[in-house]
C-alpha cells in the first residue's frame, strides 16, 4: 500500500507533498502526528485521507507533544516494533505556536524524528509571516509600506535551537533535492531520541509562484546559500551541500513576487544587502563554496 | 444521513475517490522516445500520479536490459508542469487543454 496518496487537496505545485512522500520513502510505515496547517487540510478530511500510515492531526501547538504520547504509549504496549514515530509541523507551527511542546518533546528524549516544513509563513491562513520568515519578506502582516520593506529582523535558526537541545540528528533539506530529503529521513531514524529535519518548501500562492518555478526557486534558495543543506550527527556538522559558482541572492528574490517590492522600495536595497551577507556568512560558517 | 466510523477514523487513502484531475489548464506530454527513464517526474510529481511502466526489452552487448518510460495518470493529474522543468531529458511538454482554447469573440 502507499504511504501517501493521489488525490489530496494542494495547491498545482506546491511542495508540502514532494517533501511528506519522500520522508515516508525514506522510514517507511511509520505513526504520523500533524499539527493544524496546510498539509493537515490538504491530506486529513474526514473521508478523504491522502494517509496510508495511521495519522493523527493533534492542534496548532501541540504535534510534538502528542508524538511523544504516542511514544510513550507504544513503549508501554509493547508495540515499538511496529515503525517509528514522525511529526509533520509547518513553520509557524514549529518555530512559533508550538516552540514549547517541541523543546519539551527534545528535552525528555522521545523517539521521534520532528519534521519541520518550511514554507516560511502561516500559508494556510493565506500567508502570515512567522519566525521562519526570512528577512524582508511581503507577507499580509509584514506588508511593505511607506517606511518597512517588508519583514523586519532575521528568519528564526532552529537547526541551532535543535542542536542547543544536544539532539543526535538535525538537518536540513529542500524540495528540491528529493533524493536528499529521503537519505536524510532514513539516516535520522538510525539514530534513537528526537531528531530534528527542516525542508524548506515553496508555497505557490504565498510566495507568489506558478506551479513550475516552484522548484528551480526552491533550488536557487539552496545555490544563493541563503538555505543551506546542512547535517549534524551528535552535534557535529558532518555534511553539507556544496555550491559550485554561488549564485547572487538577487536571481533568487526577483522571481518571487513576495520580495519584488525589493526592487523599488528605497529601503530595498539595504535588505537585499542584508540577505547577501546572510548568504556570504553561510558560505563562510558552513564552507559551502567549492 | 452521514454514517461515521467508530471514532470517526478516516481509513487509509480514501483520497483517491477526489479526482484532482480536472483542477489544471495544462497537461504533461510525455515523448517516450526521448524518455530515458530515470524517475525524475516520478519523484518530485507532488501528485503521485506518475509512474515508470516497462515499455519493452533492449538490447546491450549481450545484455538485454528492460525500458522504462514514465507514465501520467490523467485522473489526477494537476497540471502544475513540475514534471516538465524536472526532467533532464526534456520529454515532457505540458499542453493547454482543449477547453481551454477557445477564443474570445
Ligand atoms: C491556536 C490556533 N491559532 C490559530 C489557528 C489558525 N491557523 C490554522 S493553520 C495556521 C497557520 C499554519 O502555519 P504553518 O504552521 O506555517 O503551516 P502551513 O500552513 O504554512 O504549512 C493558523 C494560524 C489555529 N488553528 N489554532
Ligand atoms: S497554500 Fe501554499 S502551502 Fe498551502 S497547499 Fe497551497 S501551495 Fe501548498
Ligand atoms: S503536471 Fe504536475 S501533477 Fe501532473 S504529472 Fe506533472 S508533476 Fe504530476
Ligand atoms: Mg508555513
Amino acid at each position: 500500500m502507499k504511504l501517501f496518496g493521489s488525490g489530496h487537496g494542494a495547491c498545482p505545485g506546491c511542495g508540502l507533498p514532494i517533501a511528506v512522500k519522500n520522508v515516508l520513502e525514506g522510514v517507511g510505515p511509520c505513526f504520523v502526528a500533524n499539527s493544524t496547517g496546510c498539509l493537515e487540510i490538504i491530506s486529513s478530511q474526514y473521508g478523504k485521507s491522502a494517509w496510508g500510515v495511521p495519522y493523527i492531526h493533534s492542534v496548532f501547538e501541540n504535534a510534538a507533544a502528542v508524538a511523544a504520547g504516542i511514544e510513550v504509549a507504544l513503549k508501554a504496549l509493547r508495540r515499538t516494533d511496529e515503525g517509528p514515530i514522525v511529526v509533520f509541523a509547518g513553520d509557524g507551527a514549529t518555530a512559533d505556536i508550538g516552540i514549547g511542546p517541541l523543546s519539551g518533546m527534545f528535552d525528555r528524549g522521545h523517539n521521534v524524528l520532528y519534521v519541520c516544513l518550511d514554507n516560511e509563513a502561516y500559508q494556510n491562513t493565506g500567508n502570515q509571516q512567522s519566525g521562519l520568515t526570512p528577512s524582508g519578506c511581503y507577507t499580509t502582516t509584514t506588508p511593505a509600506g511607506k517606511i518597512m520593506a517588508g519583514k523586519q529582523g532575521q528568519k528564526k535558526d532552529m537547526v541551532a535551537f535543535a542542536l542547543a537541545h544536544k539532539l543526535p540528528y538535525v538537518a536540513t533539506a529542500s524540495v528540491a533535492f528529493p533524493r536528499d530529503i529521503k537519505r536524510k529521513a532514513k539516516r535520522a531514524i538510525e539514530f534513537k531520541g528526537p531528531k530534528y529535519i527542516q525542508i524548506h518548501s515553496p508555497c505557490v500562492t504565498g510566495w507568489g509562484l506558478n506551479g513550475k518555478q516552484a522548484i528551480p526557486v526552491a533550488r536557487l534558495a539552496v545555490e544563493t546559500g541563503l538555505y543551506p543543506l546542512v547535517e549534524y550527527e551528535n552535534g557535529e556538522l558532518v555534511r553539507v551541500k556544496k555550491v559550485k559558482e554561488r549564485k547572487p541572492v538577487e536571481e533568487y528574490l526577483k522571481q518571487q513576487k513576495r520580495f519584488r517590492h525589493l526592487f523599488k522600495h528605497p529601503k530595498g536595497h539595504e535588505v537585499v544587502e542584508e540577505l547577501q551577507k546572510i548568504a556570504d556568512g553561510n558560505a563562510l560558517k558552513f564552507g559551502l563554496d567549492i | 444521513m452521514i454514517r461515521i466510523t467508530p471514532g470517526a477514523v478516516s481509513k487509509p487513502l480514501e483520497s483517491l475517490k477526489v479526482k484532482t484531475g480536472d483542477w489544471g489548464a495544462e497537461y504533461p506530454v510525455i515523448e517516450e522516445e526521448k524518455c530515458i527513464g530515470c524517475g525524475e517526474c516520478e519523484i518530485f510529481c507532488p501528485d503521485l500520479c506518475i509512474e515508470l511502466i516497462e515499455a519493452g526489452m533492449e538490447k546491450k552487448g549481450e545484455k538485454e536490459k528492460i525500458i522504462r518510460v514514465a507514465k501520467v495518470n490523467y485522473e489526477y493529474c494537476k497540471g502544475c508542469g513540475t514534471c516538465s522543468v524536472v526532467c533532464p531529458a526534456e520529454a515532457i511538454k505540458m499542453e493547454l487543454k482543449d477547453i481551454y482554447r477557445g477564443e474570445l469573440k
